[in-house]
């Protein structure tokens, strides 16, 4: 392999939305040869044809197993692939674990190139995670407001009340027990359920 | 003590594989086996070996259920870093099986000039599918198993070479998540495979696979999987480690009460441990199996060995096996050091330290493995050994 030739990276992970997110932040840092396999039925075949010095796989993919094979002897396997980073590097081993992703790399490709990929993984793979976490967090709050405004409809029109009262005496019933509104929206609109 | 109190303060996160050989540590946390033992046990499913070697080589896993040749293979760092594991107490022998596509079963029968359930003219017919394969110009059979370095690949490798076949060079042999297996199976992908319970009887019963061996016809005993720590874990816990090995006996002894068979079913069915049919899995522990679908079942007393017969004491020929199987396949290299190495991997001593009174090995071989082929087992002679059998990698 010439010096200069890209690096050629496979990413297997079945997230589109990751994947697009590992790719774009290799691409910035100038690996251009960069290919998403999310179809999962003849992944070696696939990844034999593609050639690459570097694969990327997420640990949530059982099909991880199958990558293994890769460091075998045998007539299926045409390139023996070192694993991901040196026996010293354990640090880069956790980091990666961590995040959730696991690399393998053929033999021969630089230590500092390899350092470069895992840590841009294991970053970008954090940052997935994170936003992943967030969009929860809004979807639920999102939710919370439903509910919320359930029960707020249902207070006023049986307790007469207007929406900032309805409100108040919510919050006021929530801070006495010692609950979240949310908590005491829900039992609002279950209490209004069974009485119906 | 303190290493005990240590243990206690968080619980332990201990990994393991949807497999009915799961059982004992499965049922150590669900009957209340560890708690009693004053340990406090989280189980973490996952869904590769590789997941579980790696997140317990770095501590993100305490303990694990791990496939026996993995335990070795990473403590004498073949194919990936090298971290020393112990395994202070087995969590099931035998248990696999070889299922072949009903389209590769009649080839074999056409081709077997003797009984199918005799594995040397199995792998006998076998050597002629494939050399008649090779003469009308098809491709290669596809074999599946689920690791370089599982039993799978190695029991595969044992029967299909004594009948001549070479798996390296005759076959395509593939790793695949057991999972997979069965619509692996189904879409021709592969036209046979070997792997544990109970996904053979998942294939059998949806029709599209019949069992042709149960590793137990290829090998009387056979390590299958272990219970494994770290190395430097057991020497900072071994209060810890004492009362797990415990609690695990204990879950061994429950599991293979045949009185307890129901209840250990229905709690490995759940969705959050096995997750396969309690039917499937009360199977597997009475070793009573269809072996093809609406057609005979078969027996066999030890199919899988959880408890009973010794089976949970670690036995180092066994390891020294496995390791003869990774030298006689081109894994690793031949050394006494590292034979020795890989026998230190398999603990009696921390075993017979926590259990007093065990069960003993009332149908052990004579060489603690019972092959069906090649000379007996020695491990003081692994080279002699490997040696006497001709297809293998030099």
């Amino acid at each position: 392999m010439a010096s200069d030739s890209p690096v050629k990276i496979v990413i297997v992970d079945e997230s589109p939305i990751r994947a697009a997110i590992l790719e774009e932040g290799l691409r910035e840092a100038g690996y251009s040869a960069v290919h998403h396999i999310s179809e999962m039925t003849n992944l070696l075949a696939t990844i034999y044809a593609i050639d690459p010095e570097v694969i990327l796989i997420d640990l949530e993919n059982p099909r991880r197993d199958v990558l293994e094979q890769m460091f075998q002897v045998s007539r299926a396997v045409r390139r023996p692939v070192a694993m991901f980073v040196d026996q010293s590097d354990t640090a880069s081993i956790q980091a990666s674990v961590d995040a959730g992703v696991s690399a393998y790399i053929v033999d021969g490709l630089k230590k500092e190139r390899i350092k470069s990929i895992i840590d841009l993984c294991v970053s970008r793979f954090n940052a997935f995670s994170k936003l992943q976490d967030e969009l929860e967090r809004t979807k639920s709050a999102l939710e919370e407001r439903k509910v919320i405004d359930r029960a707020k409809g249902i207070l006023m029109r049986v307790k007469n009340l207007n929406e900032e009262e309805a409100y108040v005496l919510m919050r006021s019933t929530a801070m006495r027990e010692k609950k979240k509104i949310v908590e005491i929206a829900q039992s609002i609109i279950t209490a209004s359920d069974l009485l119906k | 003590m303190s290493d005990a109190g240590q243990a206690t303060a968080g619980a332990l996160q201990v990994g393991f594989i949807p497999l009915a050989d799961a059982a004992a540590l499965l049922i150590a946390v669900d009957k209340g086996f560890f708690a009693a033992e004053g340990v406090e046990v989280a189980l973490v499913r996952e869904v590769s070996w590789s997941n579980v070697r790696d997140k317990l080589n770095i501590g993100l896993l305490d303990a694990a259920h791990l496939l026996a040749p993995v335990a070795i293979a990473s403590s004498l760092g073949i194919g990936h870093v090298k971290v020393p594991i112990v395994a202070p107490i087995n969590l099931g022998l035998n248990g696999n099986a070889i299922t072949v596509s009903p389209a590769l079963y009649a080839e074999l029968a056409k081709a077997a000039d003797g009984d199918l359930a005799n594995p040397l003219a199995s792998a006998k017919a076998l050597a002629r599918v494939v050399a008649g394969r090779r003469k009308a110009g098809q491709g290669p059979l596809t074999f599946g198993m689920t690791f370089p370095f599982s039993t799978h690949n190695y029991q595969l490798r044992f029967w299909m070479a004594a009948g001549g076949v070479d798996p390296d060079d005759d076959v395509h042999l593939v790793v695949l998540p057991p999972p997979f297996m069965v619509e692996s199976l189904a879409s021709g992908h592969v036209d046979g495979f070997c792997v544990g319970a109970p996904w053979n009887s998942v294939a059998v019963a949806l029709g599209i696979g019949r069992i042709l061996h149960f590793s137990v016809d290829i090998l009387q005993r056979a390590a299958e999987k272990v219970f494994a720590v770290r190395e430097s874990w057991a020497a900072r816990h071994a209060d810890a480690l004492m009362a797990l090995i415990k609690a695990l006996q204990k879950a061994s002894d429950f599991v293979e009460v045949p009185g307890n068979h129901r209840e250990v079913a229905n709690m490995l069915a759940r969705p959050d441990r096995i997750g396969v049919e309690a039917d499937v899995i009360m199977r597997t522990l009475q070793g009573r199996l269809p072996v093809v679908r609406d057609g005979a079942m078969r027996t066999h007393s030890d199919y899988m060995l959880v408890g009973r017969d010794g089976a949970t004491r670690p036995d180092p020929v066994q390891a020294a096996w496995l390791y003869a199987q990774m030298v006689r396949w081109g894994q690793t290299t031949l050394s006494k050091d590292k034979a020795a190495l890989a026998m230190g991997v398999y603990r009696p001593d921390l075993f017979d330290r926590a259990v007093k009174s065990g069960s003993t090995a009332a149908s052990l071989p004579p060489d603690h493995i019972g092959a069906f082929v090649g000379p007996a087992f020695d491990p003081a002679e692994i080279e002699a050994y490997v040696n006497a059998f001709p297809i293998r990698r030099k």
